[in-house]
């Protein structure tokens, strides 16, 4: 039963992490129908960027600082730079010109940094604490909900009580009507950019410390959980996107104290496959009218 | 003329400029050409799934791990027997193709049901998780260490000095330009209209009676078998096998080579096979001018093919979404028609 317990507070918080980038896939799916492939080597750049600004000034904060705001910047710079230019009739366009950014990004940050794993630290113990004898959640796992739940809360707030939030959201689902209305579509489609963007580096800072360490590929197998857990979620759906993460934090959580770490990437592409086939438009999808 | 007995003489002419050109080059160049001939197999049958019936994967690099494996394992149980003729190498490539159409079968008819981005998630669910597969099951595939891929020499009857490395060009090519007449072949029949309909337009396609689903299915197993044999070509000519050398950048590596290549047409394939080869090669030489210290030029060598490639694909993919067969076809297209007006 503590065993048990241990790996449900243990699941809950590594979902966390994928709930916040599996939050960010849906940012930018909603604003613009693309699904970007390249969002974990964005993250893994902003992390970069962190290392090397931790490195230089011996703070782990101001590292922290500056992979959001890398993350920020990143996000503006891609859609401004490469997505806006493509050709968004075929749907394949997109996909494939952000497969080609995975490629670049990967490759730069290894001829900069080189290929093998730098640590990364964290900013307080991953020890677990014990209360009345039960091991329960480390002081980086109350970090990590704190973080996630802080960004999440300001993502509502700003969407739904801010003027700007009301004017991306109305961007992303009608474009011609609010260009109309004098909204600028490109500028919202820039700053959703840049928001899921830095979301995905606060989910890389927190995630990466737990896995092997800074690394190129570092992402890889998070992205395909974060995915996984945003389809499970419906790709249109930010809260589908965090009980998705939670989920897919809990299975892998469970999985590997149950069964072995090993077999965590074949239980990601089981559950992504069943999801795929029972509820191909994600469980929080609505019902829609059938085709021909 | 048929289109099949075109295709053969097309391919025997090929065949034999091979043939022509293995005693032409040295040992590394066959080698490479070889090498070519392994990745073609794999960026045609790619080249079907994307082009031709507008479906993306990511999954192919792990196809070609499949069929990688498949032929390790065949290759050491024949040769655990005592069997080492050479044409075990037929049967183990056969083996090969026919475990990856097993599993291409199984992922295409999850794909079928899947569109876009959907489809692209699943396919690099595929690529990240077989490579790791091999570190679970280390019984079988022997962990990161991988396994061997024994091969029998080239024929006595050859001579005894014959160099081994154009006998891997002779069984490559040969195997690779059979897969092509296969392949071409498709692509001028029934099949390939199908792929294209469904292509265009997926409504119109249901509505004139095409199987949409089924569709999509024969042509990811018609790919999956072209990336299984890619495979175990590659596989045979390293002569050893392993996870490392089929991640999830392989499978970017092929998608990047169809789409610069040109998307649709098997052509493209070619060129996307050759840019596969030549890019790191090049990179090398590029790097070979400059003095570095060896960390930074190993970490050069490393990354900047896969730079070059990534900036290639966005740039393509922007200003001319034909890729390199695409442009040629424009520019002979301009050239045939201007001539006309210049003699008039």
């Amino acid at each position: 039963m503590d065993r048990f317990l241990f790996l449900t507070l243990d699941g809950l918080s590594r979902g966390a992490v994928y709930a916040a980038f599996a939050l960010a896939l849906v940012l930018i799916w909603r604003a613009g129908r693309i699904v970007n492939f390249a969002q974990g080597a964005m993250a893994v750049a902003a992390a970069y960027v962190a290392y090397s600004v931790t490195a230089a000034t011996g703070s782990y904060w101001l590292g922290f600082a500056a992979a959001l705001l890398a993350g920020l910047l990143l996000g503006a710079l891609v859609d401004v730079a490469v997505m806006r230019l493509v050709d968004h009739r075929s749907p394949l366009n997109p996909v494939i010109v952000s497969l080609g950014l995975v490629l670049l990004i990967q490759a730069i940050l290894g001829m900069v940094y080189g290929n093998e794993y730098l640590p990364a630290q964290t900013p307080f113990s991953r020890t677990a604490l014990t209360v009345g004898g039960t091991a329960v959640l480390s002081p980086y796992d109350l970090f990590v909900f704190a973080a996630v739940g802080v960004v999440g809360a300001a993502l509502v707030w700003v969407f739904t009580r801010t003027a700007i939030g009301l004017r991306m959201r109305a961007a992303a689902f009608a474009p011609e009507v609010s260009r109309l209305l004098g909204v600028n579509v490109g500028g919202m489609l820039t700053l959703g950019w840049a928001l899921a963007s830095g979301v995905g580096a606060l989910a890389g800072m927190l995630v990466i410390p737990t896995e092997l360490g800074l690394h190129p590929h570092a992402m890889d197998l998070v992205f395909v959980s974060a995915f996984t857990a945003a389809v499970l979620g419906g790709l249109d759906s930010p809260p589908g996107a965090v009980v998705g993460g939670l989920g897919v934090g809990l299975l892998l959580s469970y999985v590997s104290g149950y069964a072995g770490g090993d077999l965590i990437p074949l239980a990601v592409l089981a559950l992504l496959l069943t999801v795929l086939l029972v509820r191909p438009g994600g469980l929080f999808a609505p019902v829609t009218a059938r085709q021909v | 003329m048929p289109t099949l007995l075109r295709h053969l003489l097309v391919a025997a002419g090929v065949g034999l400029a091979v043939l022509m050109v293995s005693y032409q080059l040295d040992s590394y160049r066959n080698f490479q050409l070889a090498t070519v001939a392994a990745y073609l197999c794999a960026t045609a049958g790619l080249t079907i799934l994307t082009g031709l019936c507008g479906q993306l994967s990511l999954g192919h690099g792990a196809l070609m791990a499949t069929g990688a494996y498949t032929v390790a394992l065949c290759q050491a149980a024949f040769f655990d027997r005592g069997v080492t003729s050479g044409l075990t190498l037929i049967g183990s490539l056969a083996a090969a193709v026919l475990v990856t159409v097993v599993v291409g079968l199984v992922v295409g008819v999850a794909a079928a049901r899947l569109r876009g981005p959907y489809l692209a998630g699943l396919t690099l669910a595929v690529a990240v998780v077989v490579p790791a597969l091999t570190v679970t099951l280390d019984g079988v595939f022997n962990g990161e260490q991988g396994l061997p891929v024994p091969v029998a020499p080239a024929p006595e009857s050859l001579g005894l000095y014959f160099p081994h490395e154009r006998w891997q060009l002779w069984v490559a090519a040969g195997t690779t330009l059979l897969c092509l007449v296969v392949l071409a072949n498709l692509v001028r029949s029934r099949y390939g209209r199908l792929f294209r309909a469904v292509r265009d337009d997926e409504v119109a396609a249901r509505l004139a009676g095409i199987h949409v689903a089924r569709t999509q299915v024969i042509a990811f197993v018609v790919s999956a078998a072209g990336a299984g044999l890619g495979g175990a070509l590659l596989a045979v000519l390293a002569q050893s096998v392993s996870p490392g050398a089929f991640g999830l950048t392989l499978s970017l590596f092929l998608l990047m080579a169809v789409v610069i290549g040109g998307l649709g047409r098997l052509a493209g394939a070619v060129w996307g096979a050759l840019l596969l080869v030549a890019l790191p090669d090049l990179t090398h030489s590029l790097t070979n001018l400059f003095t570095l210290s060896p960390a930074a030029a190993q970490r050069l060598e490393g990354n900047l093919p896969l730079a070059i490639f990534g900036a290639t694909l966005i740039v393509v993919m922007i200003a001319a979404p034909g890729g390199v067969q695409g442009l040629l076809s424009r520019l002979t297209h301009r050239l045939r028609t201007r001539r006309p007006v210049g003699r008039s």
